[in-house]
């Protein structure tokens, strides 16, 4: 019983990743019908802002402390980040030490303004353009987005901590009632599950309870009727690009203490998310959730001892494996609409 | 007994009962029409035929085979073509290439790998195709890609199609749907014609009771998914359950 | 000849007689002069033209006939390779057998995968091929070491068997054509400049050419025609009594065995085989090349795939010294803005420049390298005969179809 749980819990996060790029995918192919191959690239740039906003926390002026001596008997050079200047030692070290989660600030407006310059500058031109093509230059777009990352940030992964408070692991199983130790869990990755519940619901009630929404559900089921209605499309896919971006952005920030970013992290996650759209359904945002958080547990699942000592190499395949069944057995995969990309 | 025998055919949608207890009799060498108000089942009929849709019981037999169960190409190789609503034709390719496409599968059948011939030495498919062409003038354009000609062309061109495979049935789906007056006409001439050249049974689904009149040898009138009359064209202008259900609102 | 209209005899000469003297082509700059960076001309960049020009044909086949998108075919290079490196160890380390297994075991794979993953269109058959080949890809690294050798790759070594070789006296055998040794080469001098012929190179440009043969025939053929007509209207097929399944399956099982061919080369040239060559990015390579040179085009995906791999060999070369050799006549701060400009896209940078590339492609040349030349040419012919003069429609889309 704590095994399966362990592993539940261990599957929600990665599931918790997926199904944020997953709705992100959908909203942009329900709403504009394009097929986003660079949406994993939003999700690294979403990364990425949280080290560069840690970068730029840790800039430091250097002084010397005439008191103290290094090794070499030298006057010793002390490192302190302007922050710490300014707000007071204290304060200052807080700031940095929340890095990550304020990145979200730096994210919001960042993504949004990517996704805008990328639906303006490029996917508009790509509606009417087959499905093929649409792959085809949002993957060079990818490549692209992926190579910039790499210039100027290399291509090792850069550590990126949570705050401090969040770094150890709460042991779970003892509120449950079993024994301590059993099912233990690092904070971080409650906060993230959480979080990525916070967003969906947000993306969800956005949908259901505002004017917005309610064109961009028309518009998912009735693509054309919408735009016969008079009803601004073009103004609102942009806006709607911009929500998908900074989905997948924020989703990319605060998943940097889990995995540390690297610039292909996008590519990983992108190949995944698609199965992941596929098996939930082309263009069901509840279904992309669902199988989000399906496949997260299940590779969890299938990465434990017992299952591999009788599936051997389980745990590499068992995702593909679920996709490549779904998408035989249920065409539509698992909460999809008929007709939906099948030309 | 005629070619194409529908019996008993019923097709369920959830709820709805699209198709209940059709019975069709579809004689050789003759133009039966189906006509019917919108939602009447036409369609679903039609594609009952050709292998799209199963129905939920019944049965279907063409030619003295039964068609029910066997996928649309193997039902088309039983020698059931079909023109559909809006003309459907292999846009990407040469009007010559789209005709010939149907003789290759006449005579190599549903597949063959014929991957090391060349399409230019197969001189009887092509001169099969061009004579297609010719009667149904278009030789001239043999050249164009089919997606570049114009609506009445590509009708024109998808009929080419069906003929050159001389098949026994020709189902034509509302051929002058979203027609002009003129082009209409062109039309019931150019199957006048084919009619008068072959010895061909065509099974005509329609909307327009101008195309139906000229034409049709016999009607079946549909109506909520059952036949009501099955009548020459002389018989069903005066019937009154057919005027009830149908010419009531479209005062011909 | 060799059953072929005129218009393809001169393509097919004109391919067979740049294989033939690329050695000599490729190298137009005197051995040692600043521009020799640019030389291609040696065996191992050759060898990798022809080779994946093999891929990329293949790859045409199935995405520029049936527009079938595979994201997977990196697989089959992988198993080619794979089925190639156990020949040389099991067998012998002549070229044929390997080869010969290569081709027919990616086939195999080819016909099991293709039957699964074509039984849907659009883009869930691309992500169900994609599926298929990352779960290879995994597997050869994890589960399946005892055959692939996992992280460190397949390798021939001294205690394999090689039954027909006999003993290996010393060193580690190489891979040969009936005793024709795949890195020998000779070396020819004429004044400054030195042409490489290796046998090696030989070898791949022969397939290469028959490879490109069989695709021209192919193109050429009612089953082309057939695939064509796949691509244009499913629907119009299946009610004109074809059924689309077996001939979209030949296309993606034809098209397997051609990447087969080519991981089989791969392991001929360099006895070695890895997991990723059956990466997704290898797969999404090859889609790059074909529509980078044209897809659906015969001579496309040959350009591409040259295009491709010369600039990745050429770009990755460039470094800041390079450059600021070329901006030596500007003024120093000029020279060094520019040197600063360009710097991002050579080197490492290679990808940067191909991703910037292959989108200007997509957006602006839907239809490649080829459709830009044939542009260019009408350009040119248009001047020529006066302005005015415009091609007949029919003239145009058969050029395009070609």
């Amino acid at each position: 019983m704590d095994a399966i749980l362990i592993q539940i819990l261990n599957g929600l996060d990665k599931g918790s990743a997926y199904a944020l790029i997953a709705l992100g995918l959908t909203l942009i192919f329900g709403t504009l019908g394009v097929v986003n191959f660079a949406h994993g690239a939003l999700f690294m740039i979403g990364a990425f802002c949280a080290v560069t906003l840690q970068k730029i926390l840790t800039i430091s002026v250097t002084t010397i402390d005439p008191e103290r001596t290094d090794f070499l008997g030298n006057p010793l050079k002390v490192q302190t980040p302007y922050v710490e200047n300014w707000f007071g030692p204290e304060i200052g070290a807080t700031i940095v030490d929340w890095a990550v989660p304020l990145a979200i600030l730096l994210a919001i407006p960042v993504m949004i303004l990517v996704g805008f310059a990328m639906e303006r500058g490029l996917i508009k031109h790509f509606y009417k353009r087959p499905h093929a093509d649409q792959i085809l230059v949002t993957f060079g777009l990818a490549i692209v987005l992926q190579e910039i990352i790499k210039y100027f940030y290399g291509a090792n992964p850069i550590p990126t901590p949570a705050p401090s408070t969040f770094r150890g692991s709460l042991d779970i199983g003892v509120w449950l009632g079993f024994d301590p130790f059993t099912i233990i869990y690092p904070y971080w990755r409650l906060v993230y599950f959480f979080f990525a519940g916070t967003i969906i619901a947000a993306v969800f009630a956005f949908l259901q309870f505002t004017t917005f929404g309610m064109v961009v559900r028309a518009g998912m089921a009735d693509r054309e009727t919408v735009g016969l209605l008079g009803i601004d499309i073009d103004r609102r896919f942009t806006l709607m690009f911009g929500l998908a971006a900074a989905v997948a952005g924020l989703a990319g920030v605060m998943y940097t203490p889990i995995l540390s970013p690297n610039y292909h992290m996008g590519m990983d996650f992108l190949v995944l998310s698609f199965v992941v759209v596929v098996v939930g359904g082309m263009g069901s945002l509840p279904g992309a959730v669902l199988a989000g958080f399906l496949l997260g547990i299940l590779q969890s699942f299938a990465s434990m001892n017992e299952v591999k000592s009788l599936l051997p190499g389980i745990d590499q395949i068992i995702i593909y494996l679920v996709a490549i069944v779904i998408l035989l057995t249920r065409p539509r995969g698992l909460m999809g609409r008929r007709g939906v990309m099948e030309d | 007994m005629g070619i194409l025998e529908v019996k008993g055919v019923n097709k369920r949608f959830g709820g709805l009962q699209a198709l209940g207890d059709v019975n069709l009799s579809v004689k050789e060498n003759s133009v039966h029409a189906i006509i019917g108000p919108n939602g009447a089942g036409k369609s679903t009929l039609l594609n009952c035929l050709v292998g799209k849709l199963i129905p939920d019981s019944g049965s279907v037999m063409f030619d003295g085979k039964s068609v029910l169960g066997r996928k649309p190409h193997e039902i088309n190789q039983m020698g059931i073509s079909r023109v559909f609503q809006t003309p459907e034709i292999f846009g990407d390719l040469s009007v010559l290439e789209n005709v010939m496409i149907p003789c290759f599968a006449r005579r190599d059948g549903a597949f063959r790998l014929h991957a090391y011939e060349t399409v230019r030495k197969e001189t009887d498919i092509r001169e099969q195709a061009e004579a297609m062409l010719e009667d149904v003038d278009m030789l001239d354009k043999r050249h164009m890609t089919a997606s570049s000609l114009s609506r009445g062309d590509k009708r024109r061109l998808e009929m080419a199609m069906c003929l050159v495979q001389a098949p026994k049935l020709l189902l034509l789906d509302e051929p002058t749907a979203g027609m002009a007056r003129a082009d209409t006409n062109n039309t019931i001439d150019l199957l006048k014609e084919i009619k008068a050249k072959r010895d061909i049974t065509m099974c005509i689904i329609e909307h327009d009771m101008h195309v139906v009149f000229s034409l049709a040898e016999r009607i079946t009138v549909l109506a909520q998914g059952t036949p009501l009359v099955e009548e020459t064209p002389e018989n069903i202008k005066g019937h009154p359950k057919v005027r009830e259900a149908y010419l009531g609102e479209a005062q011909v | 000849m060799l059953g072929l209209e005129r218009k393809d005899t001169y393509l097919m000469l004109a391919v067979a007689f740049i294989t033939l003297f690329a050695p000599i082509i490729l190298n137009p700059f005197p051995a040692g002069s600043a521009l020799a960076q640019f030389n291609a001309g040696y065996p191992d960049l050759m060898q990798r033209f022809v080779i994946f020009g093999i891929f990329a044909i293949g790859f045409n086949i199935l995405f520029g006939l049936t527009g079938y998108l595979s994201f997977g075919h990196a697989a089959f290079l992988g198993i080619g390779s794979y089925s190639a490196v156990w020949m040389f160890k099991l067998l012998s380390m002549n070229v044929i057998p390997a080869i010969l297994l290569s081709i027919v075991m990616a086939g195999l794979f080819a016909l099991v995968i293709g039957f699964v993953s074509l039984r849907r269109s659009g883009i869930y058959f691309s992500i169900l091929t994609l599926a298929f080949a990352q779960m290879s890809y995994n597997l050869a690294y994890s589960v399946l070491t005892p055959v692939t050798n996992g992280e460190t790759g397949l390798q021939i070594s001294l205690n394999d068997p090689r039954i027909l070789d006999g003993p290996s006296n010393g060193g580690l055998p190489v891979t040969s054509l009936f005793g024709a040794e795949m890195r020998d080469s000779t070396t020819l001098f004429v004044g400054p400049w030195s042409w490489d012929f290796s046998v090696g190179y030989y070898v791949c440009a022969a397939l290469m050419l028959l490879a490109f043969y069989l695709s021209v025939r192919i193109f050429r053929s009612p089953f082309g025609m057939m695939l064509r007509a796949v691509k244009s209207n499913q629907q119009r097929m299946n009610y004109t009594g074809l059924n689309t399944r077996p001939y979209t399956l030949a296309a993606f099982v034809i098209s397997g065995m051609y990447a087969g061919l080519a991981g089989g080369l791969l392991a001929a040239m360099d006895p070695l085989a890895g997991a990723d060559r059956m990466q997704w990015t290898a797969s999404g390579e090859v889609v790059l090349m074909t529509i980078l040179g044209g897809a659906g085009t015969l001579i496309g995906p040959v350009l591409g795939a040259g295009f491709i791999k010369y600039f990745e060999n050429i770009f990755s070369k460039i470094n800041d010294g390079i450059l600021h050799q070329w901006f030596a006549f500007m003024p120093d701060g000029l020279e060094n803005v520019m040197v600063t400009l360009i710097h991002p896209f050579i080197g490492k940078g290679w990808h940067l420049t191909l991703g910037i590339m292959f989108m200007l492609v997509v957006i602006f040349l839907p239809g490649g390298l080829v459709e830009g030349a044939q542009r260019t040419g009408r350009l040119f012919r248009r001047r020529d005969r006066n302005a005015g003069h415009v091609e007949s429609d029919a003239a145009r889309q058969r050029a395009a179809a070609e």
